[in-house]
């Protein structure tokens, strides 16, 4: 079918055993994104935003998937876990807002800009998150 | 565009056809197509890798000769602060310079003045800056390549300071008029020792500027020996010396960078190690440094393809020539930074994109993946390609067919023979076989 042609799915497993593969998908979505011709601002905006919700997957759920497709028009990326959930989204949404341990705060992370990075380098920013289900972010980047 | 000029140049005869060099290539630019090696010219950033690869000397770096001296009137030589380092000791620094004149070179400017220069400069723009930060060097013009293919969100953080090398050219040609009257610019000559091949490609097609300072690019190897023969012979060398071990110093990785007022400051060395540190910084991940020096070669300047000396032993003369001078010869005044700026911006060079149209380029992109898939992803080069998603791309872009793999041709050719055995079954029986059952 057409329609089918014109799009480019990905899928990565994001894994917590490896921190070294953590931004691995993101730095592949890269990639991809340059042999399409995308301006290397917008490859910049999803990568960013792409990294940081990986990241989140690993420090907050162990780890989880990450599916990406990308159509003429724009990138999907869709970054789900079965972690805790977020219990209070506004608060999430804050910068500087963290739910982060200590130990993690050592390593660098856990500053709590995460979601807010993600929001202002995408168009559109969608999380589903449910108490002890799991948290899916859909982030959209038009092209 | 105008077609892109290069240093590097496979040597034909020599080509031995072999895998060597299309597999350290950073930017996958080299393919080897019915026996013989091929540089796309769009994707090579001459870094010279493939010159220290290959093991039948086949690729070769341009540089012009001695003989371009008899161009000029007048004759200049910007020395890099390599070149000191690949004499023993007992040559100091003054004996190189000394023979350089020998040579039949009227004046000479070190590039390790331009450097300081660059230095001054450099902080004086940061300064004013700070929002930018990390700024990455433009000294190394492999790197600034490497940028315009692969990093181009990245171009807006390159350091718009001229390389060390312009900066001297256009101080060394400007001293020496005015030191002699009456030689107009024209005819004076000013020629790098170079230790680098992108030095060559930076003299012809400009990064920074329309037209270079630099008039010819010779190359230390091929002035080693000359000037070793002149200071053999050489009792008291002249006592010129117009850098510091700080502007020396940048003959080695770290050297720029631990020149500058600030301190948070990360070096890297070697063409991989860069594109390693230049996607963490693309994903924004390095923001909290100020600046970033990196160097194509290993080591630096001092590892160049161009180079004598081995870089361990050059390393180690550098450290021992600090003895030998101050830190600060004479401190730069910035008098004229506008001249030391960009005149014009390195942009993108986008050598990625499968098709202008973005359905197109999702479609070849889908084939290259499936066709990918197809391939054993042994990346055993004997396609003449990197790797199979090297082979899968020239493929969708129409520059090589599945069958160049021969893990895929023995397929072709074993499913063909199972089929005629198939066929040969369904053959008509000619009547003899017949006969002997």
């Amino acid at each position: 079918m057409e329609l089918s042609e014109e799009i480019i799915r990905l899928h990565y497993d994001i894994n917590d055993e490896d921190f070294s593969a953590a931004g691995e998908a993101s730095s592949a979505v890269k990639k991809t994104l340059s042999r399409l011709g995308v301006s290397p601002e917008t490859v910049k905006r999803v990568a960013i935003a792409m990294y940081e919700a990986e990241i989140n997957a690993v420090i907050h759920a162990d780890g989880g998937a990450a599916d990406i497709e990308i159509t003429p028009q724009q990138i999907k990326v869709v970054i789900s876990d079965r972690g805790p959930g977020i219990p209070n989204m506004e608060a999430a949404m804050q910068p500087g807002f963290s739910t982060a341990t200590e130990s993690v705060r050592e390593l660098g992370f856990g500053a709590g800009m995460g979601l807010p990075n993600m929001k202002r380098y995408t168009d559109e920013m969608y999380v589903d998150t449910k108490i002890g289900v799991g948290t899916t972010v859909t982030l959209i980047v038009k092209i | 565009m105008a077609e892109y000029y290069h240093s590097v140049v496979l040597d034909e005869a020599l080509c031995m056809g072999c895998t060597n060099c299309i597999k350290r290539c950073p930017t996958e630019a080299i393919r080897v197509h019915n026996g013989k090696a091929r540089i796309f010219n769009e994707k090579c950033i001459d870094c010279g890798e493939c010159v220290r690869t290959c093991p039948y000397h086949a690729k070769v770096a341009q540089t012009d000769s001695l003989d371009i001296l008899a161009n000029y009137k007048y004759t200049i030589a910007l020395p890099a602060p390599t070149l000191y380092m690949q004499y023993d000791l007992k040559f100091t620094r003054q004996h190189v310079v000394t023979a350089l004149k020998m040579l039949g070179f009227d004046y000479i400017y070190e590039v390790a003045r331009g450097a300081e220069i660059v230095t001054a400069v450099t902080d004086r723009y940061m300064e004013a800056h700070q929002d930018g930060l990390p700024m990455i060097s433009s000294a190394c013009p492999a790197i600034v390549r490497l940028l315009q293919a692969r990093f181009p969100s990245l171009l807006p953080r390159l350091l718009p300071v001229k390389s060390p090398m312009e900066i001297s050219a256009m101080h060394a040609r400007r001293e020496f008029c005015a030191k002699n009257p009456g030689v107009e610019p024209g005819e004076v000559g000013v020629f790098f020792i170079s230790p680098c091949a992108a030095k060559m490609t930076a003299v012809r097609n400009p990064l920074e500027l329309e037209h270079s300072n630099v008039d010819g690019v010779l190359s230390i190897k091929s002035v080693y020996f000359k000037l070793l023969k002149q200071m053999a012979k050489l009792k008291a060398p002249e006592d010129f010396l117009q850098a510091g071990y700080q502007g020396v110093r940048w003959a080695s990785v770290g050297g720029e960078a631990m020149a500058l007022k600030t301190q948070n400051v990360l070096s890297v060395d070697g063409i991989q190690n860069v594109v390693r540190i230049f996607e963490q910084l693309e994903d924004d991940k390095l923001d909290d440094v100020d600046f970033i020096e990196a160097c194509a070669c290993t080591g630096g300047c001092l590892g160049g393809p161009l180079t004598v000396e081995n870089l361990y032993v050059a390393r180690n003369r550098q450290r021992r020539h600090k003895e030998l001078m101050p830190t600060v010869l004479e401190p730069v005044q910035v008098d004229e930074m506008q001249n030391c700026m960009f005149e014009i911006y390195p942009q993108h060079l986008d050598v990625t994109t499968l098709d202008a149209d973005r359905t197109e380029a999702i479609k070849k992109l889908r084939r290259m993946n499936e066709i990918c898939e197809e391939l054993p992803k042994l990346d055993c080069g004997a396609c003449g390609a990197p790797s199979c998603r090297a082979l899968s791309e020239d493929i969708v872009r129409e520059k090589a067919s599945l069958t160049d793999c021969v893990f895929v041709l023995r397929q072709k050719v074993r499913d063909l023979a199972r089929e005629m055995m198939i066929l040969e079954g369904f053959m008509p029986s000619d009547g003899q076989n017949d006969k002997e059952n």
